[in-house]
């Protein structure tokens, strides 16, 4: 794929961009009024904790997609960073009662240095390589903290109730403040990736993906490229696993580790437009809600009818849309012309 | 540990090693042809295992008789699986890394779930079987009759792999698909023949694995991750794209296990192969015998 295709700017009009963007930004103004009014229309718990996963998984994947979507390094252990920010800051909680709020912080940056140190050795392998070092890496730190009886074992750790507030972030009466929170959360990683769109780091990490040779030989050092994408998309991994590990005031090794929800972090960007702004969030709007559905009325997760619904939904979605389901709704970044250009060279020579 | 110990967990590591070194092959063989990590691999070990097990319940067919028909039946889940999905992956033009990655992913998610819709997901396994429950002794040895028969045809089925390969002239067109699939072509070899041949035999050797290791190891939906990881280590390790390296990998990594289940807790057996992974990446990343 050329290069160009980085800089869609080159290609339009100047302003063309610079307009796209201000509608993206009312787009997403828009659809956070619309999120912040959804929970008053019902006070059902269980449709609000769906819609606080959904958030959730919608802001892990955005956060996925930093490395995954516009680096194209496809991780398969983003389980892991999730995990260790959350037991970072329950730790710091139930030990030594530093408050979630500011333990996160510490879990987070755990989580970027762990990814840093994950990627010194795997940005060195491309593709599949680099996808399964993350694998087996994520597996490895599994069965250390399934083995470690200081954070719990395979048991884990019970968060205990303190008080009721933001400071703590616990919530006893409502799952509302949680909701908002992941709002912020969602509506944070939306911005970034928003504002990584059009930043000399955004440009850089698509060039890497599109032709890491190219890339090279225009000055982009893609080595130290790929890590900052790794350290930043691992603490906010990270960040969430803190948020998700007080708002079922629980952790444990198996999940928040393990590689299915490695997959289910990737999955709403691959489903919604894997290095898309809006991708992440549709594929979370399709995918939780039908997950959590199916689970609950189509006879549980036991029967194993929700994998063989999420199966079938990758494979459909990466062969025959692979650019995601935000294509349909009009959402996608704009790219055709140079991808037309090179599907017609690539036709031309046999 | 005496000698006579050290003996029984090497042996039992070099059992296991050669179950590992023939599912790893067809992980490689599939890899080396067409630079695609299959990653249901596992799924399809998982797959065999359970066939193995339906036939024994409802036949009562030993499952070293099910041999044939169990290869036979991975092959062509092999062929289909690259005529409908794996062409349709590679034409894919838009996000090609996610698009490799992830059709085999969602197929491994989708086998799984259909495991676990037959079959529940409760552990099974066979028992009562020609070799269950029996041992023979070389010297001073204790050694399980399932395994050393798993062990012995995982060795054979590898071997008829590398004589296919090394031998047949299938296995020159294989060879040459794999150098340069566009030149072979020009010679009359249809590549799309040759890569599903590659997916069936593929499959093939690992429903041999797979076959065996149902007459000693519980049966569940997830067992096929377990194994999948391990041949991905083992791959990793040999180098990719390299039989001979799978086979010598994987011998190694069954030592490996086995010696660290003896050292630290059993629990933790895993951490030796992962160690030895990590190590690998960090000291030759294209693994011992591979051309990275």
């Amino acid at each position: 794929m050329a290069l160009s295709s980085a800089f869609p700017a080159a290609h339009g009009a100047p302003d063309a961009g610079e307009r796209r963007r201000r509608r993206q930004l009312i787009a997403g103004a828009i659809v956070l009024a619309v999120l912040i009014a959804l929970p008053h229309g019902t006070s059902d718990v269980y449709f609000q904790n769906v819609l606080v996963l959904t958030l959730m998984y919608a802001a892990l994947s955005q956060a996925w997609n930093i490395l995954g979507g516009y680096c194209g390094q496809i991780s398969l252990g983003h389980a892991l960073y999730f995990g260790l920010g959350g037991y970072v800051s329950t730790i710091l909680f139930t030990q030594w009662g530093v408050p979630p709020m500011i333990g996160m912080l510490p879990g987070g940056i755990l989580a970027a240095l762990l990814a840093l140190l994950v990627g010194w050795p795997c940005f060195r392998l491309s593709g599949h390589y680099y996808a399964i070092a993350t694998l087996v890496i994520a597996e490895t730190g599994l069965l250390l903290f399934l083995n470690w009886d200081w954070v719990g074992g395979a048991l884990g750790i019970y968060v205990p109730f303190k008080t009721e507030s933001w400071i703590t972030f616990q919530f006893r009466t409502s799952k509302l403040p949680y909701y908002y929170a992941m709002l912020g959360f969602a509506a944070v990683l939306w911005l970034v990736s928003f504002w990584i769109e059009n930043a000399k780091w955004g440009f850089y990490w698509r060039a890497v993906k599109d032709n890491a040779v190219a890339a090279q030989s225009l000055g982009v050092r893609i080595f130290r490229t790929k890590m900052a994408a790794a350290a930043i998309s691992a603490f906010f991994t990270g960040v969430g696993g803190a948020f998700y590990a007080q708002f079922v005031a629980y952790i444990d090794p198996d999940s928040t580790m393990s590689t299915q929800l490695s997959i289910l972090i990737a999955l709403p960007a691959v489903l919604g437009g894997i290095g898309t702004l809006w991708g992440p969030l549709v594929g979370a709007a399709v995918l939780i809600p039908a997950t959590e559905i199916s689970r609950s009325y189509l006879g549980g997760s036991g029967s194993g009818i929700d994998l063989i619904f999420y199966g079938a939904l990758i494979m459909l979605v990466a062969t025959l849309k692979p650019e995601g389901l935000s294509g349909i709704l009009g959402f996608r970044r704009r790219r055709p012309e140079p991808l037309a250009r090179e599907g017609e060279a690539t036709s031309a020579t046999p | 540990m005496t000698a006579q110990a050290l003996a029984q967990v090497v042996a039992s590591g070099l059992l296991i090693g050669m179950v590992y070194a023939l599912i790893a092959a067809g992980l490689s063989l599939i890899f080396g042809l067409m630079d695609v990590v299959n990653f249901a691999h596992g799924e399809f070990l998982m797959t065999a295992m359970y066939a193995t097990f339906g036939i024994f319940v409802l036949t009562a067919i030993d499952p070293l008789f099910q041999l044939p028909l169990i290869a036979a039946f991975l092959f062509v889940i092999g062929v289909v699986v690259y005529r409908v999905l794996i062409t349709r992956a590679l034409s894919v033009k838009v996000n090609s890394g996610m698009v490799q990655i992830f059709t085999t992913f969602g197929l491994a998610i989708f086998i799984r779930g259909l495991a676990q819709f037959i079959w529940t997901p409760d552990y099974r396994s066979i028992r009562g079987t020609l070799l269950s429950d029996k041992t023979v002794s070389v010297l001073g040895v204790y050694l399980p009759l399932p395994q050393l028969a798993a062990s012995i045809v995982c060795v054979l089925a590898f071997l008829g792999l590398y004589l296919l390969i090394e031998k047949t002239d299938f296995g020159r067109a294989l060879e040459a698909t794999r150098e340069d699939s566009e030149a072979v072509a020009l010679i009359g070899v249809d590549r799309h023949r040759i890569f599903a041949m590659g997916w069936g035999i593929g499959a093939a050797t690992v429903g041999v694995a797979g076959a065996m290791l149902a007459t000693f190891y519980y049966i569940h939906p997830g067992v096929g991750a377990t194994f999948a990881l391990i041949a991905y280590v083992t791959v990793a390790l040999g180098g990719f794209g390299s039989l001979g390296g799978a086979l010598v990998a994987g011998i190694v990594i069954g030592l490996v296990e086995a010696l660290t289940a003896v050292i630290i807790p059993p629990s933790l057996k895993q951490l030796g192969i992962y160690g030895l992974y990590l190590l690998v990446l960090f000291i030759r990343p294209r693994g011992l015998f591979g051309t990275l």
